[in-house]
């Protein structure tokens, strides 16, 4: 039944140097990569829907520092944090949002639909709710085969309401399946918040009607998340069936580019801003702990530039798709 | 006196065997006692009686097959409180439960022959694949089997073959398939690959897709397609386009299988033809095949096949029987039509149930020195329209027939690309027949009026040659 615990603010005993800096540049590289890819959008280098991740990087991070070879991702629309924290290269994600070529999925699927075979990145999926039946199946087939993986489901705290996503609670957890569904509660789906939207705003609750276990994490801390990931992985990796992690967060940017934002004040960006910001928390324990110097970050922060300079370079000038690449990729072709 | 006669326990059963009797002469029986068993190729039920009284004859001797629905079967010495004059069928107990399954008993008013006022299946001595036919080896021997147990063999037999192939949907397990097509399956691969689904079809679908991109191969069934519009969004957005949105790295093998269009007396949200609906997306491969040895082929080419799809069976067809090669790993391909029957002066196009219907119209337009032309569409997508196109070029007439409705349809569709290929040889405007323009209506007179029919078939072609 669901477990009520709510993560404590993370002083990560015994969490080794390496990792927490790690983690603190994967955040680093996502917010600067989000930030070009708003100034690219603004440029008109990107076009229709383009999802920043700012805010919320701490959830996907801490996730994905759990995870092992054999398990998979999924998630929504809000895509480029995860598909970077899973190791895709940030040229080749930036290049898919300028639609070239040599983009992640061919400059054919855009901000919302990318995966990555390599990395177990199963989408990149625009439609509101649809990771999570697809991530269930995922996890069907890692039961199929007994192979001992386990797919991390993400979705918004909007996409909770929806049918399908309750259907696939119900087989999951009927079916004992390695699923660990991570519910990214930013507050508002779209510009309808929580409250509005949401006759039951504990998400962590959602699983209970099902026997789904249900937990609610600060996923403004990355350590917490993490902590939280690899209890819940472990629960499903071990046969007892699906798991529920509502990652509390926040995204500082509109839900799309052209979001007028009237739904909220300026005001409450500011404060969890300042307050709760994910990125400056692992700054603080980083030299808290004293792991890192001004020196340290400030090489980080350099090398992470560099990084997104670069691929938001190579994104500009390398060339768009063939025109015969429209036809290309609609079937598998089978031999006649 | 009370006859007690046969019941019709589906929609569509036209005739059972009689397994068991319950009661025996002299014995008095009530109504709600259950007086029989009845079996048919779809299930077992228990028949009550309706009336009372004295058993005073059983008319139809335990273990007899083929008994036709409305044969009396038992008579009752009334005591003349229930003597009505008409006889009442009985009613059955453990009816596959509801409207899901299109399964709900005949009601008592209804007559049979009524009901299946617009279910007449053309003799199937005019349809089967012809001595002929090139696609069966020389030499091979032709076996009966009915549609059901064909689309069931393709299943077992990649599932054999490849065990990332499993079967889930609702009731494909332990009830044996509502339609009885997984018959046995369960038994021979057990429920870790024939998996039975809570009745979710927005969800289960979206679980085999995942499945699929996973790599494993899973044949997702339908109970009827009708259902499915609740799961479109996964079969069209999440299976269809993966392939292209991800730039070739996903591929999703999955197959959608299961009843599609017109059903008996089920009315207008159970009985409709999505043919034109999944024909219309890329990155579908959509498949509607007529007899038995196309179901059986087809359906184990579109579970070897790495793309997603849609493959739409007719619960109309289930039961009949055709002639099959018996050959080792039978396979038809996927993309090319069939020329059912040959002939010079009108070519008619069609698929699913209604090449029956077109090949008996054929044989009525024979009679008036009328030779048509009937081509099995077989696939819809990929269209081989080059086959309708070439017997165009020869008759130079052409009418589609379909049981979806006219616009934007299959017809639309077909007659188009005569159109821009074979405009010069047509001597007639193309004509369509299908279902009229209306949601399908409940009473058997309107239902018949609403369909295609072998004489709509008929004036159609008529009236293309001008006769």
């Amino acid at each position: 039944m669901a477990r009520v615990a709510k993560a404590k603010p993370h002083d990560a005993p015994g969490a080794d140097r390496d990792l927490i800096l790690g983690l603190y540049r994967t955040m680093l590289l996502i917010r600067r990569f989000e930030e070009r890819a708003g100034q690219l959008y603004g440029m008109g280098l990107i076009g229709g829907f383009c999802h920043l991740y700012i805010g919320e990087e701490a959830v996907a991070v801490g996730v994905q520092s759990i995870t092992g070879p054999q398990d998979q991702i999924i998630t929504g629309y809000r895509d480029h944090g995860h598909m970077l924290a899973a190791g895709m290269d940030p040229k080749l994600v930036m290049a898919e949002l300028t639609g070239r070529a040599a983009g992640a999925a061919k400059g054919k699927g855009g901000s919302m639909h990318m995966f990555s075979a390599e990395k177990r990145f199963f989408g990149g999926h625009g439609i509101v709710g649809a990771p999570a039946s697809i991530g269930t199946g995922l996890a069907l087939a890692n039961r199929y085969r007994d192979n001992g993986g386990v797919a991390f489901i993400y979705f918004g705290d909007g996409a909770a309401n929806q049918g399908q996503v309750n259907e696939s609670f119900n087989m999951a957890e009927l079916w004992r399946l390695p699923a660990v569904y991570i519910i990214e509660n930013n507050q508002y789906a779209m510009g309808t918040s929580i409250e509005r939207a949401s006759s039951e705003t504990h998400l962590y609750r959602r699983g209970a009607s099902f026997n789904i276990p249900g937990r609610e994490v600060d996923g403004m801390d990355v350590m917490a998340v993490r902590e939280a990931a690899a209890e819940a992985a472990e629960h499903a990796r071990s046969g007892k069936g699906p798991i529920l992690l509502e990652m509390k967060t926040y995204r500082y940017r509109g839900h799309s580019m052209s979001d007028p934002g009237k739904y909220r004040t300026r005001e409450e960006i500011d404060e969890v801003r300042k307050q709760r910001d994910p990125i400056d928390h692992v700054e603080e324990l980083l030299r808290s702990k004293g792991m890192a110097d001004d020196a340290a970050l400030k090489a980080i922060d350099a090398e992470v530039r560099r990084m997104i300079a670069d691929a938001a370079e190579f994104a500009r000038t390398t060339p768009e798709p063939e025109a015969a690449e429209l036809y290309t990729d609609v079937y598998v072709e089978t031999a006649a | 006196m009370t006859d007690v006669l046969m019941p019709a326990l589906s929609p569509t059963m036209e005739e059972g065997t009689l397994a068991k009797w319950h009661v025996k002469v002299g014995d008095e029986v009530r109504s709600g006692d259950v007086i029989a068993e009845i079996e048919t190729d779809k299930a077992t039920m228990e028949v009550e009686a309706v009336d009372e009284g004295v058993v005073e004859a059983l008319l139809v001797p335990e273990g007899t097959e083929e008994v036709k629905v409305n044969t009396p079967i038992a008579r009752l010495k009334g005591d003349g409180v229930t003597a009505a004059p008409e006889a009442q069928p009985g009613a059955p107990v453990s009816a596959p439960d509801g409207d899901r399954k299109a399964e709900a008993p005949a009601s008592e008013t209804q007559t049979p022959a009524k009901a299946r006022a617009n279910g007449a299946e053309p003799p199937e001595a005019a349809a089967g694949p012809p001595p002929s036919d090139p696609e069966i080896p020389a030499g091979a021997k032709l076996v009966r089997i009915t549609v059901r147990d064909a689309l069931r063999d393709a299943m077992a037999e990649e599932m054999r073959r490849d065990p990332d192939v499993f079967l889930m949907g609702e009731e494909v397990a332990q009830y044996q398939g509502a339609y009885k097509v997984s018959r046995d399956l369960l038994q021979e691969f057990g429920e870790r690959r024939v998996i039975d689904t809570p009745i979710t079809e927005y969800g289960f679908a979206g679980v085999g897709v995942g499945a699929a991109m996973a790599g494993l191969k899973p044949i997702v069934e339908f109970m009827t397609f009708n259902f499915a519009m609740q799961a479109i969004d996964h079969v069209i957005n999440s299976a269809a386009k993966t392939h292209y949105m991800s730039g070739g790295q996903m591929r999703c093998p999955i197959v959608f299988r299961g009843p599609n269009g017109a059903a008996a007396r089920v009315a207008a949200q159970h009985s409709q033809d999505f043919s034109s609906w999944y024909a219309h997306v890329p990155g579908l491969k959509v498949i509607a095949p007529y007899d038995a040895a196309d179901a059986k082929g087809l359906l184990k080419a579109a579970i070897r096949d790495p793309n997603p799809v849609v493959f739409l069976e007719h619960e109309m067809l289930y039961g009949h029987e055709f002639d099959i090669p018996e050959v080792d790993d039978w396979l038809v391909p996927i993309g090319k039509a069939k020329v059912r029957r040959a002939g010079r002066d009108v070519t008619i196009s069609t698929h699913s149930r209604m090449v029956g219907y077109a090949l008996q119209a054929a044989e009525e337009l024979a009679k008036d020195g009328i030779e048509a032309e009937v081509i099995d569409l077989r696939t819809l997508r990929p269209l081989d329209h080059g086959t309708v196109v070439a017997s165009v070029k020869k008759t130079n007439r052409l009418v589609t027939v379909e049981e979806g409705w006219s616009p934007m349809g299959v017809g639309a569709e077909v007659a188009m690309r005569v159109v821009e290929e074979a405009f010069d040889w047509l001597d007639a405007p193309p004509a369509r027949v299908c279902q009229e323009d209306v949601p399908m209506p409940y009473a058997a007179n309107l239902e018949a009026l609403s369909l295609p029919s072998v004489d709509k078939i008929v004036r159609a072609a008529k009236a293309v040659c001008y006769r």
